[in-house]
């Protein structure tokens, strides 16, 4: 079957800005994967095609690009599900959030510099006495499942948002990586790596678009990793930021009225930064005006017993304050 | 139609003109709705990050109430379905979860014993009604009107929790746009995030993010955006200006509930369907479909 492959080229000694370029190919499309064709495109047609690759298995995390809109691995790509759902044209792109060195390469050292900012590395505790060696049991290796199964592709990094408008943001490889260390009983450096974390551009800048779970290869789940990486920040004390503030109030709010009040919850979660409070009134004038403000203090739903036993059953740590 | 009606804290506290258009559109196509008022927060995520095990509780308890009633439970928020419908996949699979959770809970009428159908009203419209008995209703066509979808995160991804639509490439809104009328716009934005979880603690990142989604909305032609997400529309609606300032121009796009589009095809005034409660004001979108 001929498909129609349209590549997104650009390079910089030669291009202002990348272009679309298309290339027809005969291919067996029930068994040919995206990379498959790329090879064939570079060996057959255009040696200047220039893409990563190399286990061709999902494996070494290579070949990760954009293919019809989606962050995924060309080598884990077959075409016949790709132009059942799309029609006969592949349209294929360069990661995002990462600079693009040529075609459909893009340069990594972004990448790799955010996955080493967070230490991935076991450290040991502090103190020379320290001597006694932590288990890790079979429970907890369960728990790292996810997050030990990374490759390290970069396809969460380039679907973030987050990233798009903040790129100094560390992001979802490198914050899921640190969970696995944050995680591990083994590791001594618990108490300093959530301090970093908890810094600007760490795990409060994650908005939970939930694009890295959808796009990861390998079921790393790092949205999930990096809202352990909060509750283990809060569990830790960790509370004095606005995004702690934010799951304090807003559980503290649903604790007391059964539902959330939008009318609270600015207040409760900045009345540290009045700044940033002052900045809100503008608009809770406006909408108050347009009957958007809720009263607030609303009386708790009539089932508010109910759902305080249930708060009290699976709780919250005593070391929050609001 | 007849659904247990989880209506979400916004409708019922920030964005109460999308209960008053849900409630409008229900009553015209004779859906009965039974309120869950005794439900609670379903958390939106957050409480998720405070405890796990309380957040699913309580959404367990609110898919037992649908659920002793016998019914489908009904949402009109995407961040809602987003997490009562991931709630559901686990407790589904896990049975000895849902027993430990359910244990917790004292009333035997509000446990959870799996295999609930939890819908959005977007999807409702598709699947329940039908296009044809939609197009059938539709009194006053949308005939010229460019309306941006924009799905927003959590009725989309993760699409193994959802199983509706393609999470980078979902047509149900389209196709209901469509239906009345109305001509949807494609633009890269429409499955983006648009920064509502961060809004108060990195308040130049949201609206850098809205900023962009409501740029590439406009960019490709947009008379409109319609989101079936109350979240969405505050972030794009009631913090437009802020967008505005972080993309150094003004965008001024109304922003619509999914049951206020609807409602305005099938023949209501503004006012019936509360579009005077916006920030950004809905005039150009009635002018250009001969209203007011």
């Amino acid at each position: 079957m001929r498909i129609t492959f349209s590549l997104q080229r650009f390079d910089p000694e030669r291009d202002h800005a990348p272009h679309q370029e298309e290339f027809r190919l005969d291919v067996a499309w029930r068994s040919t994967t995206v990379l498959d064709a790329l090879i064939r495109i570079r060996q057959e047609v255009d040696p200047t095609v220039a893409f990563r690759h190399s286990c061709r298995s999902a494996i070494c995390g290579s070949c990760s690009m954009v293919i019809n809109g989606r962050h995924t691995l060309a080598c884990k790509t077959l075409i016949g599900p790709e132009i059942e759902r799309h029609g006969p044209t592949i349209t294929v792109a360069p990661m995002r959030n990462l600079p693009v060195l040529k075609d459909l390469a893009v340069r990594m050292e972004p990448f790799w510099q955010k996955v080493r900012a967070v230490t991935p590395w076991l450290e040991q505790a502090g103190g020379a006495s320290s001597t006694a060696q932590a288990v890790l049991t079979k429970e907890t290796r369960s728990h790292l499942h996810n997050v030990d199964a990374c490759i390290l592709c970069g396809a969460c990094v380039s679907s973030c948002s987050s990233l798009e408008v903040s790129p100094g943001f560390l992001g979802p490889a490198a914050l899921a990586k640190a969970y696995r260390f944050v995680a591990d009983p083994r590791d001594g450096a618990r108490s300093r790596r959530l301090t970093m974390l908890t810094q600007p551009d760490g795990v409060w800048d994650c908005t939970r678009c939930n694009m890295c779970v959808e796009v990861c290869p390998k079921d790393v789940q790092p949205m999930e990793a990096i809202v352990r990486l909060r509750r283990a920040a809060i569990t830790d004390g960790l509370t004095d930021t606005i995004g702690a503030r934010h799951i304090t109030s807003f559980t503290e709010i649903v604790r007391q009225e059964g539902r959330l009040n939008e009318g609270r919850l600015p207040a409760q979660m900045l009345w540290r930064h009045p700044a940033a409070l002052l900045a809100q009134l503008p608009l809770a004038i406006k909408m108050f005006v347009r009957g958007k403000v809720p009263l607030p203090w609303h009386p708790p739903l009539d089932s508010i017993r109910a759902i305080r036993r249930l708060f009290g059953r699976w709780g919250t740590p005593s070391s929050w304050t609001n | 139609m007849r659904y247990a009606f989880f209506p979400g804290c916004v409708a019922q506290g920030a964005c109460p003109e999308l209960y008053q258009s849900t409630m409008v559109v229900a009553r015209h196509f004779g859906i009965e709705l039974i309120e869950l008022r005794q439900a609670s927060c379903c958390g939106a995520g957050v409480l998720k990050e405070a405890s796990p095990a309380l957040a699913l509780s309580l959404n367990a308890r609110t898919l037992g109430m649908a659920q002793h009633r016998g019914l489908p439970l009904l949402t009109i928020c995407g961040t809602c379905q987003g997490v009562l419908s991931s709630v559901k996949r686990e407790l589904d699979e896990q049975s000895a979860l849902r027993e430990t959770i359910n244990a917790s809970i004292e009333q035997e009428d509000e446990r959870y014993r799996g295999g609930l159908e939890i819908k959005h009203l977007l999807w409702a419209m598709l699947e329940d009604l039908g296009l044809d008995r939609l197009k059938a209703a539709v009194a006053r066509p949308l005939t010229g009107l460019q309306v941006a979808p924009f799905y927003g995160c959590y009725i989309l991804r993760p699409s193994g929790d959802l199983k509706h639509d393609d999470p980078f490439h979902p047509d149900s809104l389209e196709a209901v746009i469509t239906a009345l009328g109305a001509t949807p716009i494609d633009y890269e934005g429409r499955i983006k995030c648009c920064g509502f979880p961060i809004l108060l603690e990195k308040a130049e990142m949201a609206a850098r993010m809205s900023g962009e989604n409501l740029v590439d909305a406009k960019t490709h032609g947009a008379d409109c955006l319609v989101t079936p997400c109350p979240l969405c529309h505050m972030s794009l609606d009631i913090y437009q200006q802020r967008a505005e300032q972080a993309m150094g121009r003004s965008i001024g796009l109304p922003i619509l509930h999914f049951p206020q589009l609807v409602g305005l095809a099938l023949g209501y005034s503004p006012k019936e369907l509360g579009m005077a409660r916006h920030l950004v004001s809905t005039s150009k979108v009635l002018q250009k479909i001969g209203v007011g």
